[in-house]
């Protein structure tokens, strides 16, 4: 059994300069930043108009001091999300099946909420390892669970990403490979094939957003508890 | 005008050698090539007032063909 199919998920070189430099600077190419005129161009204003839409809707739920997060959490949802849709186009590389690049978006800006509420509110911090009405006996056990729960945040974030964008780009491979192969074999059965493969590539499409959404959700999530 | 301060489209072909030496190939240079490169292509196809999805769509194609020549040596190696 070949296991060639994870070699997509290694950044090609080209003379000793890897893809994934490109494949995280070319989004920013995408989103131009709006000129100083009141009207500019249809992609400038329908930009401007889901940035904003982002914005409120992550925004809306969030005190005051938490609006000083709009830019950083506004910007790390645009980039999952260009990075996402950008990898189902043929041959390009998604920077975001990389556990490593996944885990250091993840990790510090979780620690970064963590550290926000123990200095600002180190007792309602603390206290959210104890929900309300435990019953007396199950204390030490609950905090105990809720600690663990804390600590596999950043994992959980970063492994969630990983693992939904690698098992999707893994599974088109595997279908696509099916059809081709199947094709002068057995032609019935390829258009079947063909047919999952043309739902599968709805469903990766739907995925790359909501993994984006998601990932953005709880970290705003997680710096309401601590703001 | 002269040579070295025309523009890459209206360079003739005989003379391209010869501009090509008048070319500032430091990295600010470069850089500012592919600044007036960039600005050119999105002023001309996607800062118009009613465009529509073919700027991107070009600029997307154009990703996915960088893309398969940077991948070329992997992929041929499998066929």
């Amino acid at each position: 059994m070949n296991l060639s199919f994870f070699d997509q998920f290694t950044s090609p070189c080209l003379l000793g300069i890897p893809l994934i430099l490109l494949s995280m600077l070319f989004p920013a190419l995408l989103f131009p930043s709006p000129g100083n005129r009141w009207i500019t161009n249809r992609l400038s204003t329908l930009q401007s108009w889901s940035i904003h839409l982002i914005t409120k809707q992550l925004m809306s739920s969030m005190n005051k001091k938490g609006h000083k997060w709009a830019l950083i959490l506004t910007s790390l949802m645009i980039l999952l999300l260009s990075i996402n849709l950008l990898g189902l186009l043929p041959y390009t590389f998604t920077p975001t099946t990389q556990l490593s690049m996944n885990m250091a978006l993840a990790f510090p800006l979780w620690l970064a909420t963590l550290l926000t509420g123990l200095r600002n509110q180190p007792s309602a911090s603390l206290g959210h390892l104890l929900p309300e009405g435990t019953p007396t006996l199950l204390i030490p056990a609950l905090i105990l669970i809720e600690t663990t729960s804390l600590f596999i945040r950043p994992l959980a974030l970063g492994v969630r990403l990983t693992a939904n964008l690698t098992a999707g780009h893994l599974l088109i491979q595997l279908i696509s490979t099916a059809t081709s192969v199947l094709l002068p074999i057995m032609p019935t059965i390829s258009i079947l094939t063909a047919l999952i493969l043309f739902l599968l590539t709805i469903l990766e499409v739907a995925v790359a957003m909501i993994q984006a959404y998601v990932f953005v959700l709880l970290l705003s999530l997680y710096l309401q508890e601590n703001i | 005008g002269p040579l070295s301060e025309r523009r890459l489209m209206e360079v003739r072909l005989g003379e391209l050698p010869m501009w090509l030496a008048t070319c500032d190939f430091s990295p600010q240079g470069l850089l500012g090539g592919v600044q007036k490169a960039w600005s050119s292509y999105y002023d001309k196809y996607i800062n118009v007032k009613r465009g529509g999805a073919a700027g991107i769509s070009m600029l997307l194609a154009g990703y996915c063909l960088l893309s398969y020549g940077w991948n070329y040596q992997h992929i041929s190696k499998i066929h």
